[in-house]
């Protein structure tokens, strides 16, 4: 009896173990799968670039021209449009969720809270295409009229910084796109930082309360040093939305191969480019082009998240140590 | 409830059988690819000849490189093109190239207190607003064509095609042909470097950007200028006469064409002589290999293309395209029974009794 019992649970341990090792090398493939995806993706990237950056090799990224006629091409347009789009929207979307989170974790009423936070996870449900009509239908005309003639007429006049901010009205072009990309990512920025504000311990906040400081000094000295990790990653979040968002950017950025000296101006973005351009390339240097475009975009996305890790270990070290 | 949900399954049966049957029961099934000048009216003449047939056609307005890329590669029994492609690219290449459809291209603009059909604009003035050489609406080359409108001192915010078209095709060549310096600096094609302005994709985006910003001035084909009830530019063609874009002066412009002189039907109508020529008008084009993979789907598409030069007129006049001229068809039926390979010892195209 005791043997026979012994030996079922002696082959009950094996089928568990094999049962575990099955499941170990599952799970395996599956992360292993992630970086063969990611170097596929990279290996055809780089397969498809190779007559662009064979051709024109490193004048590639250094000249402007986008010429499908005589089969010139140079990435300088759209990777001045990617940046600056994506700096302008974190410019705009950065300190704005910023407030959001903080007054819904510090300040709101708890009756506000919900309906608020329900608003900004709906904001992150819209999908882009909207956002790209909303720019363009309505957010463009009223910008052309009220906003752009009004800043051309004061900072404009400016010396220096005012060429950033002279030209004449159109409503659309790289100012506009990273305005409706600030909007687009608020979502996503501020609901990972309402969630991260809400991780930090009642007992920390409340014992800075107690030794007398003010609710600003809380969220700047407590909450965002405890949180900085998530609030860094919410930002790179947004961030690599920013750089990549294509259908919306296409409505508004006045899709031209150009960098004009004002931020109001026509320009375009790589993933715009692509979007636009993809279906109707001809000529394997087109194509190609486009392709390389893909790829420096990846180099960007790749570089940005590098940047990120590092800073946060820094950071992290600092506070280590 | 039971029903719908039993007609549900039926038919996503009936749609699986026609999968896994594939070709040879659902031969009825033609692909094409290409331009988007020409999509609404193929459109409407795939749902009549369905209705009529049961052939269905699936047509993907894709642009023209992009047809012309498909058909290349041989993933769609025909490609189109509203670019036509020069003789010596067919031969190199294998296909078959005939107009199926002709059309214009139409400027439309945004300018308060302008009417549709009050602004002159001819050529030259086209060509130096989308060189960036007149920047405002009361510039004295536009004042001179129009001495009896009032301009407002505007910026003007020229839209192109950002995607390469068959419209920026037939735009860019017509302003290459009336300006030197245009021909020079951008040249002429399904996409090019535009000095100036802004890019919209498809012509329902140059719709929407030159209705939404004051002092656009951009380019159309005509159903989306007419539909959308846009401010049209009435245009000195090379007569020096002044024409309003409408089917009639379309077919001026067509009329005007010796399509057999160009073999491979490589014909261009922008800037066409005559004095009721609309001067940007342009066939859209059909492009089939001569051998193809699948004999039986090009025999089907040429059968849908038979019906269309037969029974399509009426339909592509209330879309505003011009039907090809009978003389036109008659020599594209033609170009059938000799220009694609035989099948089996006969000619793949028999005559429209097949």
């Amino acid at each position: 009896m005791t043997a026979q019992s012994r030996t079922l649970s002696g082959s009950q341990a094996r089928r568990q173990s094999l049962m575990d090792k099955a499941f170990q090398s599952a799970t395996a493939f599956f992360a292993v799968l992630v970086l063969l995806i990611l170097g596929g993706v990279f290996v055809s990237l780089v397969q498809g670039a190779l007559p662009a950056l064979g051709t024109f090799g490193f004048d590639f990224v250094t000249t402007q021209v986008w010429n499908p006629v005589t089969d010139r091409f140079g990435a300088v347009s759209p990777i001045y449009g990617t940046l600056m789009t994506a700096l302008i929207a974190m410019a705009v979307g950065i300190p704005i969720s910023f407030g959001i989170a903080v007054f819904l974790t510090e300040l709101a009423p708890p009756w506000l809270k919900r309906p608020v936070g329900i608003a900004i996870e709906l904001l992150a449900g819209i999908p882009s295409i909207i956002y790209g009509i909303w720019g363009l239908f309505v957010f463009a005309p009223i910008f052309q009229q009220t906003l752009q003639p009004f800043l051309i007429n004061t900072i404009g006049q400016v010396p220096v910084i005012g060429d950033l901010f002279s030209g004449p009205p159109f409503g659309i072009g790289i100012f506009t796109a990273g305005l409706i990309l600030g909007i687009m990512v608020l979502p996503f920025i501020t609901s990972i930082m309402r969630d991260v504000f809400e991780t930090v311990p009642p007992m920390v906040k409340e014992s800075a309360y107690g030794l007398g400081a003010t609710t600003w000094e809380v969220v700047w000295k407590v909450v965002l040093p405890y949180t900085r990790v998530g609030v860094v990653g919410g930002v790179m979040l947004g961030l690599g939305r920013a750089l990549g968002e294509t259908m919306a950017v296409t409505f508004v950025v006045g899709n031209a191969h150009r960098i004009g000296n004002s931020l109001m101006a026509p320009g375009t973005t790589i993933s715009a480019a692509i979007a636009n351009e993809f279906n109707e390339a001809v000529g394997e240097l087109y194509i190609s082009s486009l392709i390389a475009l893909g790829l420096i975009l990846f180099f960007i996305t790749f570089t940005v998240l590098a940047l990120a890790k590092i800073m946060l270990m820094r950071m992290q070290q600092r506070s280590g140590g | 409830m039971t029903i719908i949900s039993k007609t549900v399954i039926r038919s996503a049966i009936a749609g699986l059988a026609g999968i896994v049957l594939g070709s040879s029961a659902y031969a009825q099934n033609i692909s094409g690819a290409g331009a988007t000048f020409p999509y609404p009216v193929y459109a409407r003449w795939a749902q009549a000849y369905q209705q009529e047939t049961g052939t269905n056609i699936n047509y993907q307005s894709i642009g023209s490189g992009g047809g012309i890329r498909q058909i290349k590669e041989k993933t769609v029994t025909f490609g189109a093109s509203d670019s036509p492609l020069k003789p010596e690219e067919l031969e190199q290449a294998g296909l078959v190239q005939f107009p199926m459809i002709m059309g214009g291209v139409v400027p439309v603009v945004n300018v308060p207190g302008i009417q549709p059909g009050q602004l002159r604009l001819d050529g030259p003035t086209l060509a130096n607003i989308y060189l960036g050489e007149i920047t405002s609406w009361d510039d004295d080359a536009i004042k001179a064509l129009n001495p009896d409108l009032q301009l407002p001192d505007l910026a003007i915010a020229p839209v192109y095609r950002s995607d390469g078209s068959g419209t920026n095709f037939l735009f860019t060549n017509y302003l290459s042909q009336v300006s030197e310096d245009f021909k020079e600096q951008v040249g002429s094609n399904t996409s090019v470097q535009w000095p100036t302005g802004l890019g919209a994709r498809g012509n329902e985006g140059v719709a929407a950007q030159t209705s939404q910003i004051q002092g656009a001035v951009g380019y159309v084909e005509y159903a989306y200028a007419k539909q959308n009830q846009m401010t049209n530019a009435v245009m000195k063609n090379k007569d020096g006469q002044w024409v309003e874009p409408n089917s009639e002066t379309f077919q001026a412009a067509a009329a005007s064409a010796d399509w057999s002189a160009n073999p491979g039907y490589y014909v261009i109508l922008t800037d066409q002589p005559g004095a009721k020529s609309w001067p940007i008008t342009g066939a859209s084009f059909i492009l089939m290999h001569r051998q193809p993979q699948d004999p039986a789907a090009s025999q089907s598409a040429l059968r849908f293309f038979h019906w269309a030069y037969m029974n399509g007129d009426q339909m592509a006049d209330e879309l505003d395209y011009v039907p090809m001229p009978d003389k036109v068809v008659d020599q594209v039926e033609q170009t059938w029974t000799t220009g694609f390979a035989e099948v089996n010892g006969e000619a793949m195209w028999t005559g429209g009794q097949q």
